[in-house]
Parts: structure tokens; C-alpha cells; sequence
């Protein structure tokens, strides 16, 4: 089967690459670019691991293929954080407020709320557990995931974080 | 999991694509947004040796009015039906849908088009299509016919499409906008396929029933359009014993098997349940 010529701008760099028509693109991500870490979670499109961000939207990267990207912008947690290194709202969220234990879920929850929070900067609780209802964690019990993106959103809107009670 | 090898394909326009599937025969597939198919390949239960992507087709996005009618392109995803202004104001049933399907990732990339003429059973979009009397607007190589979602579904997987056809469009009348509506969907957890569900469009007219269409999802080998629930709420106030004969006409056409989902006689009998619920819920929009 002929390869197809694809380019795209992962996290600001443009990639030119050959790829098999099947290649996946969290298989393309992982082993072609070395960028590891979205990971392969369920393989069947559930668990939400393998979530990066194409073209503004959050995307399952195991239900992809990487032809279907070609000429798409594409942003993994390796290039979430602020240009001068520091972590992203969300980021500095997940670590304050906890959110993750085993970590493995965390590439695609950063992922998924730092889009979800480019859409509705101001979520309710309700509004973030829908809308992280595609990532699954087997750890946390999803509190302080919750947390941690209401942390994000208080800091992208300039406000202090105060926890809800409980 | 990796999917069989295949060649791939990019038309820019349906007239290519059309001619790409009568050209490359039975072994050529479309592909929508993926999130059928593509599990599907990595399971190797689908294995097509050419695969169509219908994403660069710029005349097949986008929701429009023309007179009575909303039409949406067969490409427009289910987070774009969420997102529009214009269903909003006239098909709202469609986000009600949309929003129970699946979860935010794939509803970036899953389709109206996809979902509707894929014929699986477990879609949510058909059963709902079915109740507003929706219109198929098919291509293939002898040019667009037209075919009504009440007579789509032959079976699972099995439509009234044929192989070198592509649905390019959904047009769906406008309800009243006096009417009541609502999609009732029992799943066991976010995500899930509906274990069973119904979609109900209704209107009132002085306190009785004016018009009633009832559809149900996933309690048989294709969407059912149940005629005899709707019959049976024509003409009454929509009080207990309407909606009892409605829930019991719903639950008699419904034949789900034995699944992960439950027994098939408790599939059977919610589906009566969802049945009224959406009527309940319906009522209570519906003005007039």
C-alpha cells in the first residue's frame, strides 16, 4: 500500500512524514514524533488517555488516523506549558489541587480541560464533570481532578480559588 | 490495535467521491467521522481495502433553512448540532440527542451522517430522525434520490442505501413551534448505548393531543417507528390511560435481544418506560 505524505504542526514545530494509510495517529505521536505523552489507554476509544487537541478540538488519538490529520494543528501535553517553561493554568491546577495519582490519565485530562476551559472559561462543577466525561481515571475518584481544573479556571480568570465545601 | 492495511482516499468534491466508490467496488468504504468504522477496522471486523474520507467535502457541512425544511450536511459533527444557533431555535430535540451520545471527544468528530446512515442499531440520531419525519438525500452514480428515514433501516447495518450511494444531507421538517418533544435515553453509565430509548414529537391543540410520532432506539435490529404509540395519543388529553396504551403499544413492537445491556424482557419493558417519560416530558413543552 502507497504511503501518504502528511504535515503537521505539532505543539509549534511543523512534521513532514510518510505514513502508512493505517498508521493511528497516537501510534504516528508515540513512535514517529516521540511524543509520549498521550498515552494508549483502553485502545477502544472509552478511556480518554490518548486525548491531544487538533484543530481545537479535543480528539481520542487512537480513534484517528494520522492521514486524517494531515494539515492539522496539533498540541500534546508536551507543549501545554507557558513559553518561558512554566506550567499552564491547568497544569499548575493538577499539581496544587492534587490531581492525579498514578498520573497515567493525565496527559488527556490536562488536554480535555484546557480545551474545555478555551470554551467555557467559567465552568460549573456539573459543567466540568460532562465535560470530562470522555477521560477516565481510576485513582482519584475524579474529586480533586475537579479541583484542580476549578483551580485553572479561578486562575485564567484572575480570581482566587476558594474551595467549595464539603 | 492496528487495522488492516488499506489505500486512502481524499475527494474534494461528491461527485468525486461518488465516482471513487462506483470506481474501487464493494471493498471501498466511506469515512465520516471515524468513530464507528475506524473501531470497527482495529477489530478487524471491518477490513476495506479503500477507505473514502468525505472530510475535505466542503458541501457537505453545515445546517441551513430552505422554506419549512432544516437541512444539515451529513458531515456536520454531533459538537456542531450542540453549538447551533438555528437548531436551537427550531430543532432542539437534536441537541437534546446529541448530547447524549457518546461523550465530548467523540462528539467532535462523530457525524449526523455517519450515525444516521450507518444503520446501527444502538445509534441514538435514527430512532429521533424517524419521529420528525426526516428526509434521506442520497447520491450515487445515477444522480440524488431521496428516501424517508421512517423506510431507511432494513435491518442492523442494513439500509435502504446502496453501496455506491453516500447520504449527503438530512432534511427535516420544521415542527410546529408550538409543539412538545423530547428524547428519553436509559443508559447504565455516560457513554453507553441506550439500553432503550424514545423520542417523542407532539402537539396539542385545546387540550387534547393534536398530532403525536413516537420512535425508539435500540430495542430491535433498527430504529422502530412506533405508529401505534402515536395513534394511541391522538385525540386524548394525554392523561394516565393515553399514555399507559402508548407505553404498551411502544413495548409490543419492541424485539431487543439479550445483551450486556440486560434481559431482553427488561429492555422490553423500558422501552415502554422511556416512552412515557419522553411523552411526559413532551406534554409539558408543548404549548397550546
Amino acid at each position: 500500500m502507497a504511503k501518504s505524505h502528511v504535515t503537521m504542526t505539532i505543539n509549534g514545530a511543523e512534521v513532514e512524514a510518510l505514513v502508512e494509510p493505517r498508521t493511528l495517529l497516537i501510534h504516528f505521536l508515540r513512535e514517529e514524533v516521540n511524543l509520549t505523552g498521550a498515552h494508549i489507554g483502553c485502545d477502544t476509544s472509552h478511556c480518554g488517555a490518548c486525548t491531544v487537541d487538533l484543530d481545537g478540538k479535543s480528539v481520542k488519538s487512537c480513534t484517528v488516523f494520522a492521514v486524517q490529520a494531515d494539515g492539522a494543528k496539533i498540541l500534546t501535553v508536551e507543549g501545554v506549558a507557558n513559553a518561558d517553561g512554566t506550567l499552564s493554568a491547568v497544569q499548575e491546577g493538577f499539581r496544587m489541587m492534587h490531581g492525579l495519582q498514578c498520573g497515567y490519565c493525565t496527559p488527556g485530562m490536562i488536554l480535555r480541560a484546557t480545551r474545555l476551559l478555551q470554551e467555557n472559561p467559567n465552568p460549573s462543577e456539573e459543567e466540568i464533570r460532562f465535560g470530562i466525561a470522555g477521560n477516565l481515571c481510576r485513582c482519584t475518584g475524579y474529586m480533586n481532578i475537579v479541583k484542580a481544573i476549578q483551580y485553572a479556571a479561578a486562575k485564567i480568570n484572575g480570581q482566587p480559588f476558594q474551595e467549595a465545601a464539603q | 490495535m492496528i487495522p488492516g492495511a488499506f489505500e486512502y482516499h481524499r475527494p474534494q468534491s461528491v461527485t468525486e467521491a461518488v465516482a471513487l466508490l462506483a470506481k474501487l467496488g464493494p471493498e471501498a468504504r466511506a469515512l465520516a467521522g471515524g468513530h464507528s468504522l475506524i473501531p470497527l477496522m482495529k477489530t478487524r471486523l471491518a477490513a476495506p481495502d479503500h477507505l473514502i474520507d468525505l472530510a475535505r467535502i466542503a458541501a457537505l457541512k453545515g445546517i441551513r433553512r430552505e422554506g419549512e425544511t432544516i437541512v444539515i450536511g451529513a458531515m456536520t459533527t454531533e459538537h456542531e448540532i450542540v453549538a447551533s444557533k438555528l437548531l436551537g431555535e427550531t430543532l432542539p430535540i437534536l441537541i437534546e440527542t446529541a448530547l447524549l451520545i457518546a461523550d465530548p471527544q467523540v462528539r467532535y468528530m462523530g457525524t449526523i451522517g455517519g450515525n444516521a446512515a450507518n444503520g446501527d442499531p444502538g445509534n441514538d440520531m435514527p430512532a429521533v430522525l424517524q419521529c420528525l419525519n426526516a428526509t434521506y438525500r442520497l447520491t450515487g452514480p445515477k444522480g440524488e434520490r431521496s428516501v424517508a428515514a421512517r423506510a431507511y433501516y432494513k435491518g442492523a447495518y442494513d439500509t435502504a442505501r446502496a453501496p455506491d450511494e453516500i447520504l449527503t444531507a438530512i432534511a427535516v421538517p420544521l415542527p410546529p413551534s408550538r409543539a412538545g418533544w423530547a428524547y428519553e435515553k436509559l443508559k447504565r453509565k455516560t457513554g453507553d448505548f441506550a439500553t432503550a430509548a424514545a423520542a417523542v414529537l407532539l402537539t396539542m391543540s385545546g387540550g387534547r393531543c393534536a398530532s403525536a410520532s413516537v420512535a425508539l432506539t435500540n430495542v430491535a435490529d433498527r430504529p422502530l417507528f412506533a405508529e401505534a404509540a402515536g395513534k394511541a395519543l391522538v385525540g386524548t388529553t394525554l392523561d394516565k390511560p393515553a399514555l399507559d396504551g402508548a407505553a404498551k403499544a411502544a413495548s409490543a413492537i419492541a424485539d431487543p435481544a439479550s445483551d450486556l445491556h440486560g434481559p431482553a424482557e427488561y429492555r422490553k419493558a423500558m422501552a415502554g418506560v422511556m416512552a412515557r417519560r419522553a411523552i411526559e416530558r413532551a406534554k409539558a413543552r408543548a404549548k397550546g
